[in-house]
């Protein structure tokens, strides 16, 4: 009997609903772990990094790699699995365009650091302890992965070579994905695993979309009674979906809520907020400046708007005044 | 440390119409202004995608210039009012991203104005040598210096292409 195919799952700086997304595929999981060897799985099963290192170079199949890269430690398991993978695969948000851990791109380490270990109003932390990435304990030597100033998507840190986009990926793609692979069937490298279209294409609202969009106000969801099946940019809500590629079957416009945008952009489109900026912002209805900033107001923030999952890999990557810490020794 | 050498570089987005044209005359009528502007021009103001921008300073402009005919008086009735609108919203995002405003300026300069092109040229050069050089692709590259090297064989840079040929990215 052949050799079964090595599947890889892990996990870098993301929430787990990636992982979740694999759990997802329900009674499906079992026909894939009937087809293919899982050598690494943190969440679920309990295996060593010696042991992925012991691997000969490219004995895994493939990857699938959620999370973006924030630490050292994170980027050193993205070197190890790619060496040790044919495939590597960027699966889900943060892990292609940087997600919404990139957000954090906006401040510098020491912003986020300070925040989170002395100001948060839950901390209480006198002394100011922050983590160290070496410290001493009873005559040991702790050490911490050392903590970056920027936060990155995996292909700023290694090749891939293929994405799957989501916040989470559905089961339906990630099956599809896990099928072509098993079957040989991948597009070209560097593809993104999700039709080229806009969302809009496979949204069940696109008849209401008028042609002519003019918006006289912004209106964010909790604000309004959203109509369950007019077009929600009609409806004056920041739908992300002309900016965003399909693939996830328009499923929060089905849950009436707006597109946020977690598939990226097409191939066609290299900064999505960019380009949600400008066709949204064209269309809106006042010629006057005072009137067109009272309307854009309605935006109160447009880098969380337009770059919610992609700030790390957009044109500008993140705040370009950011202080940069100095390089921190590996531990 | 300051380059002495540093002159602003200014990327001009002109609509064929109107500021082209104007810059154009300035031009046959011999006026003199600053050699910073690299000028590129489109049908209308209309057509500056807020890509084009972000990709020029991302790629090392330290300015963009953006000139279109007055409004009211587009060539296409209304693609310099989707120009202001753009500018306005594009404006509030670089500042969060901490561009300075004065790094980007939009003007409304027709075929006739060409003394308007020469004062507009010369300000925004001297408004950007006030700022500064913007520097950001080596500001990106300092910000990568933190990652450890690849161990992959040489001539394979992590960051390009950024995607591949399949996914061929076009601003």
């Amino acid at each position: 009997m052949p050799e079964k195919p090595k599947i890889a799952f892990y996990w870098c700086a993301s929430c787990g609903g990636c992982e979740e997304a694999v759990v997802d595929l329900a009674e499906d999981i079992l026909s894939v772990v009937a087809a293919v060897d899982i050598v690494l799985w943190p969440v679920a099963m309990d295996f060593k990094k010696k042991q992925i290192e012991a691997m000969p170079d490219k004995s895994i199949a493939a990857t699938l790699l959620n999370g973006a890269i924030r630490t050292s430690e994170q980027e050193e398991m993205a070197h190890l699995l790619r060496r040790k993978s044919q495939y590597l695969i960027a699966y889900g948000a943060c892990a292609q365009l940087g997600g919404i851990p990139s957000l954090a791109n906006q401040f510098s380490r020491e912003q986020l650091l300070r925040y989170v270990y002395e100001e948060a109003p839950t901390v209480e932390n006198q002394a100011k302890t922050r983590p160290q990435s070496s410290s001493q304990n009873n005559g040991h030597t702790v050490t911490l992965p050392v903590f970056r100033n920027l936060v990155r998507a995996l292909n700023q840190v290694v090749e891939v070579d293929f994405y799957i986009p989501g916040c989470p990926p559905t089961p339906k793609m990630t099956k599809a994905a896990v099928v072509a692979l098993l079957e040989g069937k991948l597009p070209p490298k560097g593809s993104v695993l999700a039709p080229d279209m806009a969302l809009c294409e496979q949204c069940a609202r696109k008849a209401s979309k008028p042609a002519d969009l003019s918006f006289t106000a912004f209106k964010r969801p909790h604000q309004v009674m959203l109509d369950p099946n007019l077009c929600l940019l009609a409806q004056g809500v920041v739908c992300m979906g002309p900016a965003t590629r399909g693939g996830c079957e328009a499923v929060c416009p089905a849950g009436n809520m707006p597109c946020t945008g977690c598939f990226g952009p097409t191939s066609r489109v290299r900064d999505q907020g960019a380009k949600m900026l400008s066709s949204l912002c064209a269309n809106v209805a006042a010629k006057e400046t005072k009137e067109i900033d009272e309307i854009l107001a309605g935006i109160p923030d447009p880098v969380g708007t337009f770059y919610r999952y992609g700030l790390g890999t957009s044109l500008l990557r993140g705040k370009v005044s950011l202080p940069l810490a100095p390089a921190q020794k590996e531990p | 440390m300051p380059d002495p050498n540093w002159q602003p570089r200014i990327v001009a987005f002109f609509c064929n119409w109107c500021t082209y044209t104007a810059a154009d005359l300035a031009g046959v009528s011999r006026l003199k202004y600053a050699p910073n502007a690299l000028v590129i021009r489109l049908m209308c103001s209309g057509r500056v995608d807020p890509q084009f921008i972000l990709d020029a300073l991302a790629k090392g402009a330290d300015g963009v210039l953006i000139g279109g005919c007055h409004l009211g008086d587009c060539h296409y009735v209304e693609g310099n009012y989707k120009t202001v609108r753009r500018f306005e919203m594009l404006q509030r995002l670089l500042r969060d991203l901490g561009i300075e405003e004065r790094r980007v300026r939009l003007e409304w300069i027709s075929a006739s104005e060409g003394e308007r092109v020469k004062t507009v040229i010369n300000e925004m050069v001297e408004q950007v040598r006030a700022l500064g050089p913007l520097r950001l692709p080596q500001r990106q590259e300092e910000w990568d210096r933190e990652m450890t090297p690849l161990a992959e064989p040489a001539g394979q840079s992590p960051l390009a292409p950024q995607r591949a040929a399949a996914e061929v990215a076009h601003a």
